[in-house]
């Protein structure tokens, strides 16, 4: 039929830039330029050091996002995986000499196994309750890495051993920055990959209507699971990567506040949208460093502007900056 | 013809009210069936049990001659049973051919690791699917809306693209619920002349329609339900001179009406 008007198209030039700039190739190049380019600017080491955090935190963004902006179910308990990444790559090198990078591999293993056990039961729920479950799933994790002392250290944490690749010890914030920058980019790609591929299309389906996502044969509580599971060991690599970096590590990695942290940083940077992910984490990591001058107030200050971006830019940062250009355009 | 789905004695009810009770109905290839009855006759709640989307009190569906009874309905699908909704169930964030990619989900290989790799393979099939998508699209007229997101389609395309959906998974069974509802005249032209065309492919096609017009012209076979229960069944022209049905639909005075009394 052609009843309709060619008009709701968007005219041949502007489809051309929006195919272009939702591309996977183009998102990567955006991405890797988000890398590369900041580091010619950079006054001081320091910003190496929040560069690495960034990018490494936004390896379990990414993650979350599946799992939330594709898969559309909420996790509050996902720093409990950073948790056991962290401490995995903490605990096997020191008292098991096994290496740093076949401890990060055991880590999310572990993580995608605990997140397939205990995910099936609570996947089984729904909107506010499901937020619940996940948020006591997290505590429940934080509390063993605190309360187990003999093994974690307890509340004061322990030292990570440095990691060695090649008789080479990895060390220094801006080796940190490219490392965390690479696997970021990684991330990024397998998420792409997946978002554009039968999995990814059944979890946006079952995102908008599961009932419609079933009678079509999408088996629903498989693919909850997998991006469960797959969000998992995202947080877990990020968990390895950033105990790694910090040469330490305390409960506070599996926290409460944390899970909040990276469900903001998801909402922030956009639902269902990849570069959105790093912009949200990039955003919510930087904004308290460019307001330390506020001292005391500078909390309120954080919160006020995590309310104005939700308040203007409610879809995202990134989708709702995107509408508008190509309103614009 | 063959009977593809055969529905015994269904019945269910919610908080002691009977929705349906004792319905039977079959449905052979090649052929329309139309359920037909007043708003809350349980046309609906019968497709939710048919699909799997509700499990039945009492009585059996048998699909292709297997009891599948309380089978889920992902299970169901991969067994060629699919359905639309009378309220739509549109993905609303994927563009139409996307809506209709993941109606070939059950014909794709389903590995996510190889999705996460994104292996040739993958790049492959998606280049088939979304070619049969495409195919589904122009059979209801939707080709050329092809890249536009789903929600900001009409209502009319919409209903149409449920049926691209369902079709996509290659059913033997097609259940469609109310698809001329909210319908211009044109768009129900052409509605009639898909479904039509769906049947001639050998699909058992059941229909919940309230468009009489429409339920009259391509029907085999009719059956009306009142308040959960079976009134009659038969052909068009049997039903429309039935006065049980007349009765049900216009009431005991405008039956008197009718009959000339």
């Amino acid at each position: 039929m052609t009843s309709h008007s060619p008009d709701i198209a968007a005219p041949p030039a502007a489809g051309l830039l929006a195919r272009l700039a939702s591309g996977k190739l183009a998102v990567l190049l955006v991405l890797a330029l988000l890398v590369a380019v900041p580091p010619l600017f950079f006054p001081s080491g320091f910003y190496y050091r929040v560069g690495a955090i960034v990018w490494i935190l936004a390896i379990a963004t990414i993650g979350l996002n599946l799992l939330m902006g594709f898969a559309g179910q909420v996790s509050l308990g996902h720093a409990g995986f950073l948790g056991i990444g962290a401490y995995a790559v903490a605990l096997l090198p020191s008292r098991y000499g096994i290496h740093g990078i076949a401890a990060m591999v055991i880590g999310a293993a572990l993580s995608a196994f605990i997140a397939w056990v205990a995910g099936r039961p609570i996947l089984r729920l729904r909107g506010h309750y499901l937020a619940v479950a996940t948020l006591g799933f997290g505590i429940l994790i934080a509390m063993v890495l605190t309360n187990e002392q003999w093994l974690t250290g307890g509340p004061d944490g322990m030292r990570v051993p440095r990691l060695v690749l090649f008789d080479w010890p990895v060390r220094g914030s801006d080796t940190w920055y490219w490392i965390g920058g690479g696997a970021m980019l990684i991330a990024a790609w397998l998420a792409l990959n997946l978002v554009d591929s039968p999995t990814g299309r059944a979890l946006r389906a079952i995102h908008d209507s599961e009932v419609a996502a079933r009678v079509i044969g999408v088996d629903v509580a498989r693919y909850k699971l997998a991006a469960f599971v797959i969000s998992a060991v995202y947080a877990s690599v990020a968990g390895s990567l950033l105990a790694f970096f910090d040469g330490h590590i305390t409960p506070d990695a599996a926290g409460f506040l944390r899970s909040v942290e990276l469900v903001t940083m998801v909402v922030i940077g956009g639902m269902g949208s990849v570069v959105g992910s790093v912009i949200g984490t990039l955003v919510i990591v930087v904004l308290p460093q460019t307001l330390t001058f506020l001292s005391d107030y500078k909390h309120i200050m954080v919160g006020a502007f995590i309310m104005l971006f939700m308040i203007f830019l409610r879809a995202g940062i990134v989708p709702s900056l995107a509408a508008l250009v190509r309103r614009r355009g | 013809m063959s009977v593809v789905l055969e529905a015994d004695g269904l019945g269910i009810s919610f908080g002691g009210v009977k929705a349906v009770d004792g319905v039977s109905f079959r449905a052979e290839a090649g052929r329309i069936l139309a359920i037909i009855g007043p708003n809350g006759a349980g046309k609906t709640t019968l497709f939710n049990m048919v699909s799997g989307v509700y499990l039945p009190k009492a009585g059996a569906v048998r699909l292709g001659g297997e009891d599948v009874t309380g089978m889920e309905p992902q299970v169901l699908a991969a067994r060629g049973l699919s359905r639309s909704f009378q309220n739509l169930q549109i993905f609303f964030r994927m563009t139409a051919a996307e809506n209709v990619m993941v109606g070939r989900h059950r014909h794709e290989a389903r590995g996510v690791l190889a999705h996460l790799l994104s292996l040739p393979s993958v790049a492959r099939q998606n280049r088939a699917t979304r070619a049969k998508a495409l195919e589904l699209l122009d059979v209801v007229g939707l080709r050329a809306q092809a890249d536009i997101p789903a929600g900001s389609l009409p209502y009319g395309a919409l209903k149409r693209l449920e049926i691209a959906r369902a079709l996509a998974t290659e059913p033997k069974v097609l259940l469609l619920d109310e698809p001329a509802a909210g319908c211009n005249p044109v768009e129900t032209e052409e509605l009639d002349r898909v479904i039509q065309q769906i049947a001639q492919s050998g699909v058992a096609v059941v229909l919940v329609e309230h468009d009489m017009k429409l339920v009259m012209k391509i029907s085999s076979r009719i059956l009306v339900l009142d308040h959960g229960r079976p009134l009659t069944e038969g052909t068009p022209a049997e039903v429309r001179a039935h006065p049980d049905v007349i009765r049900a639909y216009l009431g005991g005075h405008g039956a008197r009406e009718a009959a000339g009394v």
